[in-house]
């Protein structure tokens, strides 16, 4: 199978008879996971499917940032979604993956924490974003991260009464964002790049970088995985992959 | 004081509305997702798979291992994630749902994985999650002899209700609640748990009154394999 794979790459050809640098289809973005959620929503990647929802609640600031609200990044890589997934605590894959996910959101500026403030110091807003993985056939960091951005995009403040939330009551006010960073992860195997990876192709994978990129064209978190090492010249053409590549997905969440 | 009609309108012997759907997990190999009202349950199968550490390994047949969970905004006020003790317990009590219409004897040494996730949480889920779970195990082509369909009744103001939900089981004056599991062709019980309050003539009441509205959630079930299998309607 790896050999098969391999070899077809290096004619720039895939097992799903797609180009190197193209999505699998469908690409979507549904909203409303779960009624219960302050935001959520389902991405699906060809067969990979994602879901994020958010949960908000009122708390203690952190001292250094005394009128910001706090988001926390969460994920599961659900046992039901791969046979290569078990129960248990989060392994390094699913902490890489919640990372990856926060830095985006985080460095981007999308949530405008400073609104996030109730009294300065004392009582802020405190986002607690979770994704969980439902079919994984590749590519989970990419559709997390559309997920994520998806379900804050939808999410509204729920009632607050004498400094508490009412659970379960939410109000019209969505949450303040002003960016959407999306995630592209280009992939080499061999001397060819690719994006939106198969698990097989996940697999036989010599490295990957995963790009946030705001709506400006900026540059907001990258990670570098896999064993093999990059020349900057390889980092350049995956950036510049990842500049084009993104437009496809940005379209999907508007 | 009685409840004399119920919150969102149905009658007392009546199912929320309810939605079934085979093979939702593309990677497993059999998969189900079962709605009723507001709650939403998913389950996954993988297996017969082989079982380790090997000291687990059953030599007379395969070992049903299940999980329950609740994704942490199914509920309106956050669940942390990761198991508790009452998904645990859930776990367990699923597990023995399903195990008597289970034939595991083809596969020693092995383990058939049952996962539960509930997406959205309105009242009932374990037994969204069972009914899911054991469409699941037959779009795996595990051999099995019925279906299983689970359904809560309950007490609420000494009427006795068919399939609380989330409201009723949080009835100001208090909801006695009875998860129940059937196994239709024989009509025989295989989960059973209770809190609240009640007497023997309405626990039997509350029992037959799930046995009634079984009938149409098994037909819902098979409907939903048929329609990815074919067969006859």
């Amino acid at each position: 199978m790896k050999d098969y794979i391999k070899s077809l790459i290096e004619k720039d050809l895939r097992s799903d008879e797609r180009k190197l640098l193209e999505w699998r289809k469908p690409i979507k973005v549904e909203i409303g996971v779960s009624k219960k959620a302050e935001g959520s929503a389902k991405v699906t990647i060809g067969e990979t499917e994602v879901i994020a929802g958010i949960k908000m609640n009122v708390g203690e600031p952190y001292t250094d940032s005394p009128d910001k609200g706090v988001l926390i990044t969460g994920a599961e890589l659900l046992p039901l979604s791969s046979p290569d997934f078990n129960p248990g605590p989060p392994d390094q894959q699913t902490i890489e993956l919640a990372r990856v996910v926060d830095r985006g959101i985080r460095e981007s500026g999308m949530i405008d924490t400073t609104k996030l403030c109730i009294k300065k110091g004392e009582l802020v807003w405190t986002v607690f974003l979770d994704i969980y993985t439902i079919n994984d056939a590749g590519n989970l960091i990419d559709a997390s991260a559309l997920a994520a951005v998806a379900a804050l995009k939808n999410c509204v403040f729920p009632k607050l009464e004498k400094d508490k939330v009412k659970f379960g009551e939410f109000t019209k006010n969505k949450l303040p964002t002003k960016q959407e960073p999306i995630t592209c992860t280009v992939y080499k195997i061999d001397n060819k790049f690719l994006i939106d990876p198969t698990t097989e192709e996940e697999k036989i994978a010599d490295a990957r970088l995963s790009i946030a990129i705001d709506e400006k064209g900026n540059i907001n978190a990258m990670q570098k995985g896999g064993l093999i090492a990059l020349t900057v010249e390889e980092i350049d053409e995956m950036i510049k992959i990842a500049l084009d590549k993104i437009k496809e997905l940005r379209k999907v969440l508007k | 004081m009685t409840y004399t009609k119920r919150f969102d309108g149905r009658k007392f012997d009546q199912l929320r509305p309810i939605e079934a759907k085979v093979g939702v997990v593309k990677r497993a190999n059999g998969s189900a997702m079962f709605k009723i009202g507001d709650t939403i349950a998913i389950a996954a199968v993988y297996g017969p798979r082989k079982l380790y550490p090997s000291f687990l390994q059953e030599q007379q047949q395969a070992k049903l291992r299940c999980l329950y969970d609740m994704v942490s905004f199914s509920v309106t006020d956050r669940k942390r994630p990761g198991p508790s003790r009452r998904s645990t317990e859930i776990s367990m009590v699923t597990e023995q749902a399903l195990l008597p219409i289970l034939d595991l004897s083809k596969y020693p040494g092995s383990v058939v994985d049952v996962f539960i996730y509930i997406l959205q949480a309105d009242a009932g889920t374990r037994c969204a999650g069972i009914c899911a779970a054991s469409m699941a195990l037959a779009d795996a082509g595990i051999p099995m002899k019925d279906l299983v369909v689970a359904i809560s009744a309950g007490k609420i103001g000494g009427k006795i209700c068919l399939d609380l939900n989330k409201e009723e089981e949080d009835h100001p004056e208090g909801a006695t609640d009875i998860p129940i599991a059937i196994l239709p062709r024989e009509g025989k019980i295989s989960l059973l748990q209770l809190d609240g309050n009640i007497k023997r003539e309405e626990l039997i009441e509350a029992i037959n009154l799930v046995k009634k509205g079984s009938q149409e959630v098994y037909d819902i079930q098979k409907q939903a394999l048929k329609q990815k299998y074919g067969g006859k309607k």
